[in-house]
């Protein structure tokens, strides 16, 4: 064991020393409530991964303050026909390990995004053709139009192929890697920081890039990431001045951390939509005293649920006024046309009546899934709306579950095993498109990915063809006219009840200036920091 | 001697055997590895990849075979979450974890010993009372709430000590250390106290209930009757006669005062081994569960083992084995 | 598990007190019971004890609402602080939490769960250490070294990790089907199997003493069942200790338990013990809302200190020495 065990810790030897350096004043220190857990980018597609990695890698388009797309490792970009775009590079960029950065680079990371092993995969569609017409322009040949190509492109960072070949990682690191490879416990890529040393769950500290090509908004010697789970030791943390940056703020400290006098919570609307789903698709419920027969086949009784649940009171009560009551599934800032559609009213009589005409004057028993360490107040939120369809008369048992539970149970690989749930969803190309496909789509088709977060089973076809629709349509107005059309075939079918969309809470120092964006990505490159 | 020595650790080695049949068989069904690794929208296809990637799908058997014949040889695989060789990260972890674990026992064993002489011999007095009522608290309060009370009080209401991690720490080869910064020394503080007060209490209580029992025999007696000084009896006599359960009580809780370091870790987000292991428990990181019970499984058995040759040495009436809560 | 407060149900001056003839009366003989009238504190002590079961066991008399049925609580009636404050309002004596609930009555039923979780609890880890102590002692040999290297392989893991695996394997295997009442169910398993080995080290050790004894060579001889013996003549000369660990047991059971619903292991939020209440309450201390949590903390404390003074007392007055 030992000479096993000395090996390792002399190869991280090194690497921890430069970790102790003494902390300056423009050293920012941060902590989330969940880990980097590779430095892979292509390992793992989720919010806080991608984060972190945006401050070493880059792609070629990034997104603004304000989730606009802005010119990134690409200056400009056209589609001279619909199935061809072409990317022109910016030159004079540079790896940090000093490899210039070129077509070459782009051509490669898109055939790694692709490979087996990525979590990434579907970031570039696998019939695309990527081909590189010089130094710096490259063309990406697709078999039909795709308007939304690049919409998740701000996180498909751009690795450097000569380094990735020299160090044995031209081959993506799977999740399920049974060996840590180069690339996930090392990074070179084009951003404003270097990993200076990542010891996974316990810190990671990231140096400015003295070399970026761009002007640092910044003013950041150094980052300190330190993974901190429990949310009163993180908020203590940062009440006690250890950290400068937290996220998230329990929305219940959010008063005490802005009445203390070192820090503040920047606060903002999330574009994830929590809503409840219910099974529509068995013929009789899993989990349900009702046999023979499934109530929520009926919309009257998807109808009676959704008026006996009083979002606001789950505003103001549960969310202590963070959250934004949603009639879509969609978050108002990702779809223009959200204004022309309303929630129906909270009106528990008239959902007493509605179950009354269903059938079930007594109501029925249902059992709620519900995840209690994913979304905010998720447990909480879900026990309110126990209590909300008591009073109609349904009797709801809870079974609220860590995330990992949770999903083993209620997701396609569990079975779909569920009734009545409770689950948040951000479309990952920031477009209606992926929640028409993703959650409203039949999943009558074993071999189509439609549908496959569709947990419930809605399935409605000439929602199906607007979807469809939707996908190949490259006028904007036309095209929000169609996911209009979807939505309000959704809305009419009471086919989900979407709640609302939480709120972003950032504790942030006042020493810190920082600005939020919406997709809850804490990126610290636009952090100054006063001494 | 030889022959019992023997027989012990071959009976310590079938215990490993069926921990690691326990450890195994039940984070095998704790939940699905799987959702862990793969994002929410992650196709279903790939997902059964992943599953047979990682032998998910063999039979049970085969899986804890596979499992125990690496185990055996110090390899437990790599980590979901971070991808690393567990080895490696519970090494990373094991110096926190043996210093706040120290620490606190060093801090129990101090206090404990001068708080139970002092409440033996002074029966009746106010300091005696205080250290009867906060022997009680300690065995009364559960871990959790004296951590969270601890924390407001002196990291968020007096800002004097840090609420979470070791501070800085100083690299001595493969082992880390927050002894030797002033940071790191204040971390320790707080989790060594929440660790340290149950066994304080408990060697308190020992050494009282001990003190009480020698003061009364009759050497004790004897030793009064030749004219000794009341010093000399208490301490030269009486004292030495008590440490030797005490010590052997201290060696036997070690074990468990790194495994109850779940908690304070847990509550100061502390780097060490039981906070990788809640974190492990949450995420349904199996190969970090089963390689965490088996090291302290594996440290248990080995105090256990010790102590239990040393039996055959010291006083048999220790073998009643006290045991700690939460 | 009524040990605890059984010192206070025996009446001194009723003869049947006196002239009991089991192993209890006589285990508290009128020596021992002298030794209780004369510690002011242990009187205070069973008080309490015996007032917290009397409120867990008139629970939903006393109680203002059932905070386990969600039908009964008003979010509109959430988070709003003790009586005696500003914005107190009844009938919310201690105030109420995030859903509503009133935090007097939670505790009420809070306090139920966690006493029938450590008496039950207690009771199981009794039985099966007694059982297998008393195996383990009279038998002997093979059986008594395979019982003990249970107890080995069991002491390995401290009762929080031997709890959580029970919990774990009891998740798998009922799945689904694991609602509220269930969970107490395992809860009490997993306690009862954490907790079983200190009983079997002390009868087995007094099992080893007796069983040398002329007396039950003599009850040997005119051809007494083996089990017979040891319940009749064997297990009443543990009956001391076994009280002693009893009392502290369930102390710690109680704590386990709070400790598991702490971790997220035990009971359910639509069904709060006194562990989930205070993981509940936790989360809002430094809101300010502190009577969440400081309630159900007291309360767990309160009942955790008198049952351990209980302990302590019982176990000085069953040890001569000390007396």
């Amino acid at each position: 064991m030992s000479a096993r065990q000395t090996l390792l810790a002399a190869a991280t030897a090194s690497i921890l020393a430069l970790a102790m350096a003494p902390a300056s004043a423009q050293s920012l220190r941060y902590a989330n409530q969940g880990d980097l857990k590779s430095l892979d980018p292509y390992t793992l597609n989720e919010t806080t991964t991608h984060a972190h990695l945006g401050h070493v890698y880059e792609g070629l388009i990034a997104r603004d303050k304000d989730l606009k797309i802005v010119p990134a490792l690409a200056e400009s970009w056209e589609t001279p026909e619909p199935t061809r775009w072409r990317f022109h590079l910016r030159k004079g960029v540079k790896f940090q390990n000093g490899d210039p950065f070129t077509a070459d680079d782009v051509v490669f990371s898109a055939e790694r995004v692709r490979k087996k092993g990525s979590n990434l995969q579907t970031r570039i569609p696998a019939d695309a053709k990527v081909v590189k017409v010089d130094d710096y322009t490259v063309d990406f040949i697709l078999t039909s139009p795709n308007p939304i190509l690049n919409s998740q492109w701000d996180t498909w960072y751009i690795m450097d192929k000569k380094w990735a070949e020299a160090n044995n990682a031209v081959e993506p690191t799977p999740a399920a890697a049974t060996a840590p490879s180069f690339a996930s416990l090392n990074a070179n890529g084009t951003g404003p920081f270097t990993v200076e040393s990542h010891q996974p769950g316990v810190k990671t500290v990231y140096k400015a890039n003295p070399n970026w090509w761009r002007k640092p908004e910044h003013n950041l010697k150094e980052i300190v990431f330190t993974p901190i789970g429990s949310d009163a030791t993180r908020v203590a943390a940062l009440l006690s001045g250890e950290v400068d940056v937290v996220e998230p703020v329990p929305i219940q400290d959010i008063t005490r951390v802005d009445s203390s006098p070192s820090a503040q919570v920047l606060k903002g609307p999330e574009i994830r939509t929590i809503f409840l789903g219910m099974d529509q698709v068995r013929d009789e419920l899993l989990y349900s005293n009702v046999k023979g027969k499934n109530p929520f086949k009926d919309v009257k009784v998807r109808e009676a649920f959704f008026k006996a649940i009083d979002v606001e009171l789950i505003k103001t009560r549960v969310m202590r006024g963070l959250s934004t009551p949603s009639a879509l599934m969609i978050a108002p800032q990702l779809f223009k046309l959200s204004g022309d559609f309303t929630r129906p009213k909270f009106d528990p009589d008239g959902a007493k009546k509605l179950l009354t005409e269903a059938g079930y004057p007594d109501g029925f028993e249902v059992t709620m899934d519900c995840p209690n360490d994913r979304y905010v107040n998720d447990a909480a939120i879900c026990q309110a709306v126990v209590g909300m369809l008591a009073r109609i008369g349904v009797k709801v048992t809870l079974l609220a579950q860590p995330k990992a539970q949770y999903f083993a149970k209620v997701l396609k690989p569990g079975g779909y095993q569920t009734s009545f749930y409770l689950l948040g969803w951000t479309p990952g190309t920031l477009d209606s498109h992926n929640v028409l496909f993703d959650i409203m789509g039949c999943r009558d088709d074993p071999k189509s990915a439609r549908g496959e977060a569709n947990l419930g089973g809605y399935c409605n076809k000439k929602l199906d063809e607007l979807t469809d629709k939707v996908l190949q349509e490259s006028d904007t107005t036309k095209r929000d006219l169609l996911i209009k059309q979807a939505f309000e075939i959704a809305a009419k079918d009471f086919a989900y009840i979407p709640l609302h969309q939480q709120a972003l809470a950032w504790g942030v120092s006042k020493k810190v200036k920082l600005s939020q964006r919406a997709d809850n990505q804490v990126l610290l490159y636009w952090a100054t920091k006063q001494d | 001697m030889l022959a019992f020595t023997l027989r012990r650790a071959i009976q310590a080695i079938g215990v490993m055997i069926a921990v690691g049949v326990i450890a195994f068989s039940m984070f095998r069904f704790a939940g699905d590895p799987v959702n862990q690794i793969v994002s929410l929208d992650t196709p279903a296809a790939e997902r059964e990849a992943v599953r047979k990637s990682l032998g998910l799908d063999d039979p049970v058997p085969v899986q804890f075979a596979r499992y125990f014949g690496n185990a055996a040889q110090f390899k437990f695989g790599v980590s979901y979450q971070f991808r690393q060789p567990v080895s490696n990260l519970l090494m990373e972890r094991m110096p926190a974890t043996l210093e706040l674990a120290a620490c606190a026992t060093v801090l129990a064993m101090v206090f404990g010993i001068l708080m139970g002489v002092y409440s033996a011999l002074r029966r009746d007095t106010i300091l005696t009372k205080f250290f009867q009522a906060v022997s009680l608290i300690g065995i009364s309060l559960p871990t959790f709430l004296i951590g969270i009370l601890l924390i407001y009080l002196f990291s968020v209401t007096l800002g004097w000590l840090p609420s979470f991690g070791r501070g800085d720490v100083v690299r001595i080869g493969w082992w880390t250390t927050g002894l030797l910064t002033l940071s790191g020394l204040k971390a320790l503080i707080m989790p060594s106290i929440t660790l340290g007060l149950f066994q304080m209490t408990l060697i308190m209580r020992l050494v009282r209930a001990e003190m009480l029992e020698v003061l009364r025999t009759d050497y004790i007696r004897f030793a009064r009757a030749r004219g000794l000084t009341t010093r000399a009896i208490h301490f030269g006599h009486a004292l030495k006669n008590t440490l030797v359960p005490v010590i052997t009580v201290a060696g036997l809780q070690f074990g468990s005062v790194i495994a109850f370091a779940i908690i304070t870790e847990t509550v100061f987000q502390w780097p060490g081994m039981g906070l990788l292991f809640v974190q492990a428990v949450q995420n349904v990181d199996i190969p970090i569960m089963a390689a965490y019970l088996l090291m302290v499984s594996l440290i248990f058995v080995t105090i256990n083992l010790v102590v239990d040759i040393l039996y055959t040495v010291v006083d048999p009436r220790l073998r009643s084995t006290i045991r700690r809560p939460a | 598990m009524s040990d605890a407060v059984v010192p206070h149900r025996v009446e001194p001056n009723t003869p049947t007190a006196r002239a009991g003839t089991n192993w209890l009366r006589r285990a508290l003989d009128s020596d021992i019971f002298y030794s209780f009238r004369r510690s002011r504190m242990t009187m205070v002590a069973a008080a309490i004890t015996v007032l917290f079961f009397l409120l867990a066991i008139f629970a939903s008399q006393l109680a203002v609402q059932n905070p386990f049925d969600p039908a009964q609580l008003q979010l509109m009636n959430s988070r709003i602080s003790p009586i005696w404050t500003a914005e107190g309002q009844t009938p919310f004596l201690l105030g109420t939490d995030e859903q509503g609930r009133d935090v007097f009555s939670a505790i009420l039923y809070g306090l139920r769960i966690s006493l029938v979780v450590g008496v039950l609890g207690v009771i199981l880890a009794g039985t099966l250490g007694i059982t297998l102590g008393l195996i383990a002692g009279y038998v002997g040999g093979a059986v008594d070294g395979l019982i003990m290297r249970i107890a080995d392989v069991q002491l390995t893991f401290p009762a929080i990790l031997i709890a959580l695996l029970v919990n774990g394997v009891a998740k798998s295997v009922l799945g689904n089907r694991l609602d509220a009442m269930s969970t107490l169910g395992v809860l009490v398993i997993a306690i009862g199997l954490s907790f079983w080995v200190q009983y079997a080290r002390t009868v087995r050790g007094s099992v080893m003493v007796e069983k040398n004894k002329d007396y039950v060579a003599a009850a040997q001889l005119i051809g007494l069942p083996a089990p017979k013996i040891m319940l009749r003549h064997v297990l009443p000369n543990a009956m001391g200790p076994i009280l002693v660990i009893a009392t502290i047991n369930l102390a710690l059971a109680i704590i386990t338990e709070a400790t598991l619903s702490f971790l997220g292991a035990g009971m359910p939020d639509t069904m709060p013990s006194l562990g989930t209440l205070i993981r509940i309450g936790n989360n809002y201390l430094f809101a300010g809302e502190w009577w969440i949590v400081a309630f159900p903390g007291l309360a767990l404390a309160g009942l955790i200190l008198s049952i351990n003074l209980l302990g302590d007392w019982l176990r000085d007055a069953l040890n001569p020495k000390l007396r």
